[in-house]
């Protein structure tokens, strides 16, 4: 057992802090609303591929670093330590990139790759629909073929960043015959045509990250069939597998320095002192740091043993749950700031409602759990 | 950044978990555990196995090895409930090695590692112990005092009666000591804390391990409704909250291992972040477990409520999950206080 990282590991953490703090981010834009936001965020993406830093985790060949998970891991905390802005790119950057290089053809890694790196292609996702969340398997956008070209309708829902996105990652039923799971499709969806419609959702804390998508016929061709006609779900759990993985990592670091900010917060109202404030806060500590240690034995060992064990299901689940614990226990120590609309605190609370359903709610991840890393069986429901 | 075991470390968990799979079947610590007396034949096979010197310096008489190892075997106990008093034994062998001087730990701790001294750990207020674990065996206690001193009596200078604790796989005295009883510990008595609460926690990690199996088997063969009751979320889940509460336990359980081994400076916050963590989990862990067996669960016949017994007396031991996040607490404005000054 040993905790520690080696030299090379410790070698390209720290140049990446040095890249990071010698070329901090442009200060984040006051007004301008979310499109200033993008914008910023799609700069700051150009900067991180300038420097070769936009995708460490990607093969060389394909523009990135050839990182190992362990890398790639340390890349993102150390992205999260220094609180620069998430790519704009997020989603081409860790899922559509990597589910092209394990389904697309030679012809699609090079035409797609390169722009999803440099962010002049943005990507988004869409899979969810209003009545297909928690059973994605259940999706009724409807895709059918004419010459060689796919004809699709339907609605999809929860597609961030779909406003700027040239690309979207779609999931379209092509056969109704057959077992819902096996008459799935992956396509690649132009998203600048008229035919899809994006209409912003707006979110408990009033801006919109996520939008809905109308399709009507919209026109996709045969060659952006990825992974084959009638294989979409198992590329699709390709994009789902890879959807925390790296992400994760920042994810706790930001954890991490909230819990600091809030300790940093009850000291200076004297709340330290206090037994049930300490007490809560010593919790949280115990939570982040169990976070990062079963974090980082569920990507070693599954690095250096090939199988994964049940942290990875565990980890999302934690984080979720202590976020939204911590973010409450802010309102008490923090005080009215906290409660006041537009503030970082009030933002932070409200968002966090989100984590235990986005990306897999937690009762998804406590079946998965029961059933997959305890072997409890399912219970069968008429379908 | 590598959590696994090294070949040696796997050897000594592998033989650990078959010989108590044999040798500390559930009927034979129940057996034990209705008669209230320790398992001598079990005791003295480990001690001659080498298992009580583990982590003790080999000049001692110890095999030399470190917490890891320690807490390789504490686990091992814990998921069995073996009825042998190990985990007294080493609490003491463990303050006097880093609270004795030379002279002390020369003295005392060969008998500690070999076993032939049975020792005990407990903390006394105006010099009563309520509630020493393994004391009633104990041929040398250690007490803890509220100052952080501690002292070293034997069993014969001290007034001890046997008590019985809610878990009977150990034994439990109330052990009572004049003021100039034994003799006073030369250097810091807490030194060794840290190592003990990894004792500990890892203890609370093997028997968290076993509710859970034992709760997962049960689930899947009882049948209600026509179908396993596993199947039902209220109950697979409630298993699934299991299985996070004990990861949360392991993981920093060993951390802390690794820590008093490789990385002392964050021993002492790692130690604490272990026994609440694991206590709590015990606690959890086990009376989840109760529950998950329905009605069998309440019963003595069933070997659930041994778990949750063990469970309590060692969420317990050395302080429990608010007093170490009280600790940490401390530990942590510490830390704010030493960077705000830096």
């Amino acid at each position: 057992m040993d905790l520690t990282f080696t030299p090379e590991q410790t070698a390209f953490r720290e140049d990446l802090r040095a890249w990071l703090a010698e070329n901090p981010p442009e200060p984040k834009p006051t007004d301008g609303g979310e499109d200033a936001e993008f914008t910023y965020r799609r700069n700051w993406q150009r900067r991180l591929y300038d420097a070769g830093w936009a995708a460490p985790s990607w093969p060389t060949e394909y523009g990135g670093r050839g990182a190992t998970p362990t890398e790639s891991a340390i890349y993102f905390e150390e992205i999260g330590r220094a609180r620069v802005p998430f790519s704009a790119n997020t989603l081409g950057l860790l899922l559509g990139g990597p589910t092209l290089m394990v389904w697309g053809t030679d012809e699609q890694k090079e035409r797609y790759l390169p722009p999803i790196l440099s962010a002049e292609e943005i990507w988004c996702q869409g899979f969810s629909e209003p009545d297909a969340g928690s059973d994605l398997a259940a999706l009724k956008t409807r895709a059918v073929k004419d010459g060689d070209e796919w004809v699709v309708s339907g609605q999809k829902v929860w597609t961030s960043g779909a406003q700027y996105a040239k690309w979207c990652m779609l999931v379209a039923r092509t056969d109704s015959e057959v077992a819902k799971h096996k008459g799935l499709t992956y396509f690649l969806m132009d998203m600048e045509q008229d035919a899809v419609q994006v209409r912003p959702l707006r979110q408990i804390t009033g801006e919109a990250e996520f939008n809905e998508l109308f399709i009507e016929e919209a026109r996709i061709p045969d060659a952006n069939v990825v992974g084959g006609v009638g294989n979409g779900w198992k590329v699709a759990l390709t994009t789902l597998m890879n959807e925390r993985a790296g992400l994760g990592f920042a994810l706790q670091i930001r954890l991490r320095q909230l819990l600091d900010d809030v300790i940093a917060k009850a000291a200076e109202r004297g709340l330290l002192e206090d037994p049930l404030y300490a007490d809560a806060l010593a919790e949280m500590h115990v939570r982040c740091e169990s976070l990062r240690l079963l974090a980082w034995k569920g990507l070693t060992d599954a690095e250096r043993y090939g199988q994964p064990g049940p942290e990875g299901s565990l980890v999302k689940w934690l984080w979720s749950d202590t976020n939204q614990r911590l973010t409450e226990l802010a309102v008490d120590i923090v005080g009215p700031e906290a409660l006041t609309a537009g503030t970082s605190w009030s933002y932070e609370f409200l968002r966090a409602r989100g984590n235990t359903i986005e990306g897999g709610t937690t009762e998804v991840l406590k079946n998965i759990v029961a059933e997959r890393v305890l072997g409890l069986p399912r219970l069968k429901v008429a379908v | 950044m590598d959590f696994g075991l090294t070949d040696d470390q796997r050897q000594i968990q592998r033989t650990a978990r078959e010989l108590l799979g044999e040798r500390a079947k559930p009927e034979r610590v129940r057996e034990h555990a209705e008669a209230g007396r320790m398992d001598g034949e079990l005791w003295r096979e480990l001690c001659e196995l080498g298992w009580t010197g583990i982590a003790l310096p080999e000049e001692l008489g110890g095999q030399g090895l470190g917490a890891i190892e320690l807490s390789i075997l504490c686990e091992e106990l814990g998921r069995s409930l073996a009825p042998v008093p190990f985990l007294p034994s080493v609490l003491a062998a463990t303050v006097i090695e880093h609270g004795g001087s030379p002279e002390q730990q020369e003295r005392w701790l060969p008998g500690l590692a070999s076993g032939e001294t049975i020792g005990a750990l407990g903390t006394s207020v105006d010099g009563t112990a309520e509630l020493v674990i393994g004391g009633a065996d104990a041929a040398l206690i250690v007490l803890l005092d509220d100052d952080g001193g501690g002292r070293v009596v034997s069993a014969e200078q001290a007034d001890v009666s046997a008590v019985a604790s809610i878990d009977p796989t150990r034994s439990a005295a109330r052990v009572s000591v004049a003021d100039d009883a034994g003799e006073a510990l030369a250097g810091d008595a807490c030194a060794g804390l840290g190592r003990g609460l990894v004792a500990v926690s890892s203890e609370l990690v093997g028997v968290c391990d076993r509710a859970l199996e034992m709760t997962v088997a049960y689930v899947k063969d009882r049948k209600q409704f026509g179908v396993p009751v596993g199947s039902y979320q209220a109950v697979s889940h409630r298993c699934a909250q299991m299985l996070l509460d004990t990861e949360k336990a392991r993981s920093t359980a060993a951390f802390a291992a690794w820590a008093a081994d490789s990385e002392p400076a964050r021993l002492a916050e790692a130690a604490a972040m272990a026994k609440a963590a694991a206590s709590d989990a015990g606690r959890e862990v086990t009376a989840s477990a109760i529950q998950a067996h329905g009605g069998i669960g309440f019963t003595w016949e069933a070997d659930i409520h041994w778990l949750y017994k063990r469970a309590h007396i060692d969420a317990a031991l050395l302080g429990g999950a608010k007093r170490h996040r009280a600790r940490l607490a401390g530990i942590l404005a510490d830390q704010l206080g030493a960077s705000a000054a830096a």
